[in-house]
């Protein structure tokens, strides 16, 4: 009888791995199910473009059963809970799931209800998120009616997914306001509880410098816990207030709420610990966890879903063999930072190596940690990509899942 | 490496004044550790905080972020910022002789 992966999420990881576990096994001896409680499969990085006009909200949603393989099975339906002691996934509706193995696949949810005031009064008036499509598009009038005054944009605090987007909406706000004429009655202030505009040193100064360049103020170290959106002010817990006509935010994370129902699965933020190379569940060795869900040392982003996917794939070839995990994850992630004016620059690290100048994949490559155009090309260029290539699980030559030391600077590291 | 002497015993620290060896930490030290963070006098809060950071730091092998320590120490985040103003989770594993908290990336 054939055994039975389950895997949690539609996602960017869920629905890889399911494609590439099923070009790799028969249905004869792997079936293959993927769970999610809708069938919109949302292409996230697309959101940052939505409030300045340069992506249709439609084009970014597609269902998500389509992008499966046949002989992989869509499930739709909420998950209740897991019980990995019995090796079953109970769904709201009552249905239970039996699996052999199971991916937790299920990213993080945004829990802009955590921090006070922020879904208050001014709430997508004055007060706005670009993390899910509703704040998106309303942020599109928002931004075109906004002539003057001061708008701030930052993140309460991490984890949250893709933690350049925050920096990359500052940089595109400005090129915004300044094609529209508008910049010198803006001013734009970067907010983050951070000491610098981002989590390692070479990036941070690079990107801090790029915010100081565009006159964009970068306000550091300011925990917010408090949005008050009548008043247009932010509060940190520390007391001080950033004003504000206009707030972007990104909220706080959490991972699923089944996770809580699911006793040793989650922690306390609803984050599946797990080793962090293997990326087994550390509550049993039937789980795997790829994406977002995933407690590990790296950032939240659609690359690390797809380098990891390679490790849990392999991972689960070995765990059927009945033979313990081989692959092994770095920490590779990699992310176009969106600069403005039509140009973009690539960051690529993972758990040891911090970013770097130099180039990727190789010496001969697109340049790293420098703004280009060649690379805001390659931000655009992979949606298309990101449905056709990434999504069935295709190999795509010269992209390993391991990070690159070649073409890297790291005379540069100090 | 640099050093510091706290309760009479020469412990080493990092470049922020974080415990190498949580394991030389003993509670006589806490008060001067929090002197010196700018922390204190030590209330029974404040060790309610700096007891639950190194009991988490013994099971898990890391101290929790501000956020963890809100939603389990049982103290508001509010609370935990007015006992330890300059960054809860990095000064209460500080005086509680435990690494810095990595946090997240």
């Amino acid at each position: 009888m054939a055994r039975r992966v389950l895997v949690l999420g539609g996602g960017t990881g869920g629905t890889l791995v399911a494609n590439r576990l099923r070009r790799r096994f028969p249905a004869s001896e792997l079936a293959i199910t993927v769970v999610d409680g809708d069938d919109r499969h949302l292409y996230q990085p697309g959101l940052l473009f939505v409030p300045f006009g340069l992506a249709p909200a439609r084009r970014l949603v597609r269902s998500r059963h389509a992008r499966l393989l046949p002989d992989v099975t869509f499930h739709q339906g909420r998950v209740a809970h897991v019980d990995v002691e019995t090796r079953a996934v109970t769904l709201e509706s009552g249905d239970r799931l039996p699996y052999d193995v199971l991916v937790v696949a299920t990213g993080a949810r945004l829990v802009p209800e955590e921090t006070e005031g922020l879904v208050g009064p001014g709430w997508r008036e004055k007060v706005f998120t670009f993390y899910d499509m509703p704040g998106a598009t309303s942020l599109t009038g928002a931004l075109a009616s906004f002539d003057r005054g001061r708008l701030v944009v930052g993140f309460v605090d991490l984890p949250i997914k893709c933690p350049v987007a925050p920096l990359e909406f500052a940089f595109l706000a400005d090129w915004y306001f300044r094609r529209r004429g508008l910049r010198h009655r803006v001013d734009i202030t970067f907010v983050t509880p951070l000491d610098g505009a981002f989590t390692k040193p070479v990036a941070s100064a690079a990107l801090g410098g790029l915010l100081a360049e565009k006159g964009i103020t970068l306000a550091t170290e300011f925990a917010t816990g408090e949005v008050d959106g009548a008043g247009g002010r932010l509060v940190s817990y520390d007391g001080r207030e950033i004003p504000f006509d206009l707030a972007v935010m990104v909220p706080l994370h959490e991972g699923p709420a089944y996770l809580a129902h699911s006793p040793g699965l989650g922690d306390e933020l609803g984050f599946v610990p797990c080793d962090i190379h293997s990326l087994q569940s550390k509550a049993s060795p039937d789980v795997f966890v790829v994406g977002d869900g995933a407690d590990v040392p790296t950032s939240k982003a659609g690359s690390v879903a797809h380098f990891e996917g390679d490790v849990v794939v392999e991972n689960i070839a070995c765990h059927l063999r009945g033979e313990p995990p081989l692959a092994q994850f770095d920490g590779h992630t990699n992310c176009f930072v969106e600069t403005g004016f039509g140009r973009a620059l690539l960051v690529d690290f993972n758990y040891d190596t911090q970013p770097l100048p130099g180039h990727y994949p190789g010496p001969v490559g697109l340049p790293l940690m420098r703004r280009s155009r060649l690379c805001h090309a390659g931000k655009r260029l992979f949606e298309p990509f990101y449905w056709h290539v990434l999504l069935p699980g295709y190999d795509v030559p010269g992209i390993t899942s391991a990070m690159p030391r070649a073409g890297k600077e790291f005379d540069k590291e100090a | 490496m640099p050093s510091e002497i706290y309760a009479g015993v020469t412990v080493e620290v990092d470049g922020e004044g974080f415990f190498l060896h949580p394991e030389q930490w003993t509670e006589a030290m806490a008060p001067a550790i929090a002197a010196q963070a700018g922390v204190g006098p030590l209330t029974e809060d404040h060790w309610r905080v700096v007891k639950f950071m190194r009991t988490a730091y013994l099971d898990k092998g890391e101290g929790p972020t501000v956020r963890v320590l809100g939603k389990t120490s049982g103290i508001s985040i509010k609370e935990l910022y007015e006992l330890f103003p300059k960054g809860p989770a990095k000064l209460a594993a500080r005086i509680a002789g435990i690494p810095k908290p990595r946090g997240c990336i």
